[in-house]
């Protein structure tokens, strides 16, 4: 395209406004179901293990990603571990200031090679530290409902 | 042939299904694990993994092979996803093809998903993007009309009746009766039935379209020394071709896929094809409504140009015909789950040839076949051809 | 093969509706401003002047429409704005019962590609047929655009409400 067919005015560039009338609806899939579930019914948490790859998962896997054998292992875990890595959130997704800043952390959960991203409470934003013992705070048992905001945050230990 | 010789040595997938209650990642991980399994290969063995997957928007998740790279075996190892719509599945195979056949790797495992129900409240949705967002959005189209105005246009041209159409959506769906992964399979349905079915957007009806699915589909692909070691019985790709047509759907004629032509003639050419209605003994082309069938079989110059209605009606096409034609049962049949329903095409020819098709299986051993899919904007052809 | 189908769990939609199974629902906030970029602009300003508007390309002489600025047959730049008559030729149609949402409709929709006049043959773009009873609708069919009124054609391939037959 030439010089010649530049736009000169800014009328004349016109633009078209549109969406993607899309929503998504998510399965938990195989593993996911039971472990919600746990949660949700026995405030337990589970992950899958790969005995000959002595790898194991959290949030459990159906199948092993490095041996790629099915796991029917499951194991009881606890629900504390330590802050791995975390950020402190100032802005929502429409770039709005939050009223208070919330804390995001991964957590590597206790005898596990995993762990869960979520966020951090009962503590102020300058006293978190990489390697901070953290427990899940779950919600009461009639207001769970087999989803990841079960676990309500995770506190210090 | 161009560069190394390379086979499909092994095949897995899921059941298609409506609704499935695993992630993407486990559909995908299920088919790749029995494709393994088929070959009795492990994961160890791959060098590296091609996925299929049409638009991130079907299963909601952005960067969608990246996310499904994991059931994939991807983990660790080079990785590519190919997307070319519809398109799609036959392409991944043709990506697996030149990963191996350029000497890079020695065996590919190649792994298409669909996961559309978790598109809310329909595929449609994401679909609407194929029309340009200013010039035809504004009219609030529908996905089916663009292949309701084909048929129409089809029918048209060659003076073809409803009635001449609704015998593939027949034959697929009682072919797909019995195919073990199969959702729409029916042993009694009657063209009565697909004429008597709802209009949704005329001539298109509800029985001429394939399903809305969720599914997975895998191959292992290997160079000639590691396919001889593996198995007694592979099934050589000995052709792979692809070409686009414009975006510009409506300036051009849309009676006649040139663009599968084009795709033909260059799997053909590589293939050493020059009869090819004497040398392909089985087509898989992509039928994802009834029409399609036919449009694609004379694209594929299997038939000449508005003939392939008589020939299905005379039986031609049937398993048992002179030139059996979706044996699997095709989208019409087995389901939809855009990528992976190409790859099943692919993955049926390797059944196919092996002689492991079981009740599906066509008679006289035949020794090669082709699937062929389309997709982007009604614009593009992929076809493989293989053989034994 | 059948020991490598592997037997995938089917939902029903009651499965859902009844809390059955564990599943989450997000809604992407997709929605986005296009540019119409150099060809569509100058396209849609001539709509709201009630012109269809098409380019030509030097090297095969083609008018295309919807216009663009390079042909994408000779990959060359075009170089000259058509003005296009708002007469044309149904080259094909459909009658549409249902919407992308699957909504059922008494009245069908007729969309249809229609070949404008004075572009090259062949060159059709997508509109809406109207005034006319569904069945009498035929491939070939002559017909002309029917324009909103000027105060309400906003530069947008609507400002044609639908193309009617043509008397000639």
């Amino acid at each position: 395209m030439s010089l010649l067919h530049r736009i000169e005015r800014a009328d004349d560039a016109l633009n078209w406004h549109g969406d993607m009338p899309t929503k998504g609806r998510y399965t938990a899939g195989i593993a996911g179901e039971r472990f919600f579930r746990e949660i949700k019914e026995r405030g337990q948490f589970l992950a899958t293990v790969c005995l000959d790859c002595d790898i194991t998962y959290m949030p459990p896997r159906l199948y092993c990603e490095e041996c790629f054998s099915q796991l029917e292992e499951w194991a009881e875990v606890g629900s504390w571990g330590h802050v791995h890595t975390f950020t402190v959130v100032h802005r929502d997704l429409d770039n709005e200031p939050l009223s208070e800043p919330r804390i995001l952390a991964f957590v590597t959960l206790d005898d596990t090679d995993g762990g869960l991203v979520h966020y951090l409470a009962e503590i102020e934003p300058e006293d978190v530290y990489l390697g901070m013992r953290v427990e899940a705070v779950l919600k009461a048992e009639d207001e769970r409902q087999g989803s990841i905001t079960d676990i309500e945050y995770f506190r210090p230990m | 042939m161009t560069g190394d010789r390379v086979a499909v040595v092994g095949a897995g997938m899921t059941k298609f299904v409506r609704r499935a209650q695993e992630t993407p990642k486990e559909l995908s991980w299920e088919a790749a694990h029995l494709a393994l399994q088929s070959c009795e290969m492990t994961i160890d063995d791959v060098d590296a993994v091609v996925i299929g997957t049409a638009p991130d928007a079907f299963d909601g998740v952005h960067m969608k092979s990246e996310y499904l790279s994991d059931g994939c075996g991807g983990w660790g190892k080079p990785l590519i996803r190919g997307y070319v719509g519809g398109g799609t599945g036959v392409f991944a195979a043709i990506q697996g093809w030149y990963h191996v056949a350029s000497g890079l790797f020695d065996t590919v495992l190649v792994v298409c998903e669909e996961k559309m129900s978790s598109c809310q409240p329909h595929p449609q949705a994401a679909f609407l993007t194929i029309f340009d967002h200013t010039t035809e959005r504004p009219l609030k189209p529908n996905l089916l009309w663009i292949f309701a105005l084909e048929m129409n246009a089809y029918m048209n041209r060659y003076g073809l009746s409803k009635r001449d159409i609704a015998t593939v959506s027949v034959k697929n769906k009682r072919n797909a009766a019995d195919h073990p992964a199969a959702l729409l399979g029916d042993p009694d349905i009657t063209v009565e039935d697909v004429l008597n079915s709802p209009v949704l957007a005329w001539p298109v009806q509800r029985l001429d379209v394939s399903p809305v699915t969720d599914g997975a589909v895998a191959l292992v692909m290997s160079a000639n020394h590691v396919a001889r070691r593996v198995t007694d019985r592979p099934v050589w790709v000995e052709g792979v071709g692809w070409n686009l047509d414009t975006a510009y759907w409506t300036n051009r004629d849309l009676s006649y896929p040139v663009y599968v032509e084009e795709a033909a003639r260059m799997a053909y050419d590589m293939a050493g094809i020059s009869e090819p209605r004497q040398q392909i003994h089985i087509a898989e082309p992509y039928d994802p409504f009834d029409y399609k069938e036919l449009h694609h079989l004379e694209g594929l110059m299997l038939f000449d140009r508005g003939e392939a209605p008589r020939a299905a009606a005379d039986g031609i096409t049937q398993r048992d015909g002179d030139l059996p034609v979706c044996p699997s049962g095709g989208l019409l049949g087995v389901g939809n789950p855009i990528a992976a329903a190409g790859l099943m095409k692919v993955a049926e020819i390797f059944w196919q040839l092996r002689g492991e098709a079981g009740a599906r299986q066509v008679p006289g051993n035949p020794k090669r076949g082709l699937a062929q899919a389309w997709g982007d904007l009604m614009q593009v052809g992929t076809v493989v051809v293989m053989g034994v | 093969m059948e020991e490598f189908v592997y037997d995938s769990v089917y939902l029903s939609s009651d499965d859902f509706r009844e809390g059955r199974v564990l599943f989450e629902m997000w809604e992407p906030n997709a929605r986005y401003a296009w540019d119409a970029g150099v060809a569509i602009s100058r396209y849609l300003q001539g709509l709201k002047a009630a012109k269809l508007i098409g380019r030509s390309c030097p090297d095969c002489s083609r008018v295309l429409v919807p216009p663009r600025m390079f042909c994408e047959s000779c990959f060359y730049p075009t170089d000259k704005w058509v003005t296009l008559r708002d007469t044309g030729t149904v080259l094909t149609f459909s009658r549409c019962y249902i919407t992308w949402d699957l909504i059922q409709l008494e009245e069908p929709q007729m969309p249809a590609v229609i070949e404008i006049d004075g572009a090259s043959s062949g060159m059709g773009i997508m509109h809406m047929l109207g005034e006319v009873d569904p069945e009498a609708l035929a491939i070939g069919m002559r017909v002309r655009a029917v324009w909103k009124p000027p105060d309400e054609r906003s530069g947008s391939i609507t400002d044609i409400a639908y193309f009617r037959p043509l008397e000639e």
